[in-house]
């Protein structure tokens, strides 16, 4: 399992995913994760080696190492995407889960035929109902998860610069040492391009929230002004099929969005003529 | 992720662009990624443990080396080349959008885009007209500015493309003025002026396709002004309407050949 391995995963979550959710996952993989693999894990490759402290004390060296870089950066940002990344995967649960019910559904309308079965797998899901919270709670904790790792290492590593030299006091050093750091410029250029490029996608994030908050409250304000059509007489109609669309329509309302959605898209599996109440 | 996964990502960028944008692709796959994982990475890989000065003094080798070496050749390469590509995503993009809005098309049963199936949408290749066309546009002229950018900041990072064997260096703490020497200095000037080279044969190619599109651009425009000059000033209303539907369908659904019974 490795970054190529995270890369399939989340490929599938693109497609249930917003614009904005597909751009925010292109910057991810192709400003944050490739440039990590590609580029600053080799300037970050010789850190230990080529830390070197104006002494000969042993262990002097390891200890300043350690004092200074409690954890190195490459590890953090390993972390950070990895931890960024995964709620994504909330969604595709979530979708799995619906992709599922719906199969069920067409199970028992008698409609289990591999076409049928296949166009489940294949359509892409409403962002509506129960998946817009976990949609937006997934970009909530992604925003989250940046945001904690931006304090982080603003907490570790002060003013996000790498400094060329750093005196240390720790025993074994007798008095103290000073120490110096390979490659402190580009580490630097390396940090700042992260840190930018995360304050890009927490940007894409905000926005995509916004996006679907509103989106929400448009589909709202329009399915008030827009009442859904009556139930039609009761009286001796009860085992009409208008009555029998109406009980169904009543199961369907308390199921997602994304199950209107397929009869919408297939109405073969609805009696003629009839709209779905609660879409 | 690395070059591969970018080479798959692009690959299919490939299909929607012009002969010398399939070409600079290639030219920026085999003759600069590829040198810059099979070869320079190699020559770069020792440059800081062979990087020897001529003291004794802890610490001025690295600071030495940082002074010299702000950003490392390969790491400049390695950005340039993501940056470079990436314009490629937007035509991408609104070749991907194009394509859901044709199948959302189909599904509905517009009769105005007649395809077999989806699959057909999929494999379909949309010609570069219209919005696409600045889509495809602006993406070369990113590329351009990239390209120009990086090799600006290369030669102004290392004053000139030459890699020198010999650097004085008197940063804190080398005592007085220290010689310090690089790790093969004339592998890495061959492989720095062959990167630069490509880059500007990139350059060009990229120049040559954007004024390839103005052309195409320009020559289009004036056969549909040509086209509307000679039609006669008694013309029906129903020709001039039919004339004006072709030209919003052969906006919309680029590849498919209608016959309309005038």
């Amino acid at each position: 399992m490795n970054w190529a391995g995270l890369y399939t995963v989340l490929s599938g979550v693109n497609r249930h995913s917003t614009s904005i959710g597909r751009i925010w996952l292109s910057v991810i993989f192709i400003f944050r994760i490739m440039v990590l693999v590609v580029a600053a894990e080799s300037v970050w490759g010789d850190e230990k080696s080529a830390f070197t402290c104006n002494t000969q004390q042993p262990g002097c060296n390891s200890v300043c190492y350690d004092h200074f870089f409690p954890i190195s950066h490459i590890r953090l940002w390993a972390l950070q995407l990895i931890l960024v990344t995964t709620p994504a995967l909330l969604v595709a649960m979530h979708v799995a889960y619906q992709q599922h019910q719906e199969k069920k559904l067409l199970v028992l309308t008698g409609h289990a035929d591999p076409k049928h079965m296949e166009e489940v797998k294949k359509h892409k899901m409403r962002i509506s109902g129960s998946l817009w919270w976990t949609y937006v709670c997934s970009v909530v904790f992604r925003l989250l998860f940046e945001a904690v790792f931006m304090y982080i290492f603003y907490m570790l590593y002060p003013g996000y610069q790498m400094v060329r030299l750093v005196k240390c006091e720790a025993y074994p050093c007798p008095n103290t040492v000073d120490c110096f750091i390979s490659r402190p410029t580009e580490k630097t250029i390396f940090t700042v391009f992260m840190l930018v490029t995360s304050s890009i996608c927490i940007v894409l994030n905000m926005a995509e929230l916004v996006y679907l908050v509103v989106r929400a409250c448009a589909r709202r304000g329009q399915h008030n002004s827009n009442p859904p059509s009556g139930k039609g007489s009761f009286y001796g109609h009860k085992l009409s099929a208008e009555y029998k669309q109406n009980e169904i329509n009543q199961l369907l309302t308390e199921q997602d969005g994304s199950l209107k959605d397929m009869l919408r898209r297939n109405p073969g599996l609805q009696e003629k003529g009839d709209r779905c109440s609660a879409c | 992720m690395d070059w591969g996964a970018l080479h798959t990502i692009l690959g299919g960028v490939n299909k929607h662009s012009t002969s010398i944008g399939k070409i600079w692709l290639t030219v920026l796959f085999i003759f600069r990624i590829m040198i810059l994982v099979v070869a320079a990475e190699r020559v770069w890989g020792d440059e800081q443990d062979d990087f020897v000065c001529n003291t004794l003094q802890p610490g001025c080798k690295n600071v030495c080396y940082d002074h010299f070496f702000p950003i490392s050749h390969i790491r400049l390469w390695a950005l340039q080349l993501i940056f470079v590509s990436t314009p490629a995503l937007l035509v991408a993009m609104h070749v991907a959008y194009r394509r859901h809005e044709k199948k959302r098309q189909f599904r509905k049963g517009d009769q105005k885009c007649e395809y077999k199936d989806i699959e057909e949408i999929r494999k379909q290749r949309f010609r570069i007209e219209g919005s696409l066309w600045w889509t495809y546009t602006s993406s070369i002229f990113f590329r351009l500015v990239f390209e120009a950018v990086f090799m600006y900041a290369f030669y102004f990072m290392y004053d000139g493309f030459r890699m020198p064997r010999l650097m004085k260096c008197n940063a804190w703490p080398c005592p007085n003025t220290v010689d310090c020497f690089v790790s093969r200095p004339t592998e890495k000037t061959v492989f720095t002026i062959f990167m630069i080279a490509v880059s500007s044969i990139c350059i060009l190619l990229n120049v040559a396709e954007l004024c390839y599109l103005l052309t195409k651009f320009f020559l289009r425009r004036s056969k549909k002004a040509g086209n509307s000059k000679h039609q006669p000033n008694h013309e029906n209303k129903e020709e001039t309407k039919q004339n004006e539907m072709n030209e919003l369908i052969s906006d919309s659904c680029q590849n498919t050949v209608i016959g309309f019974s005038s």
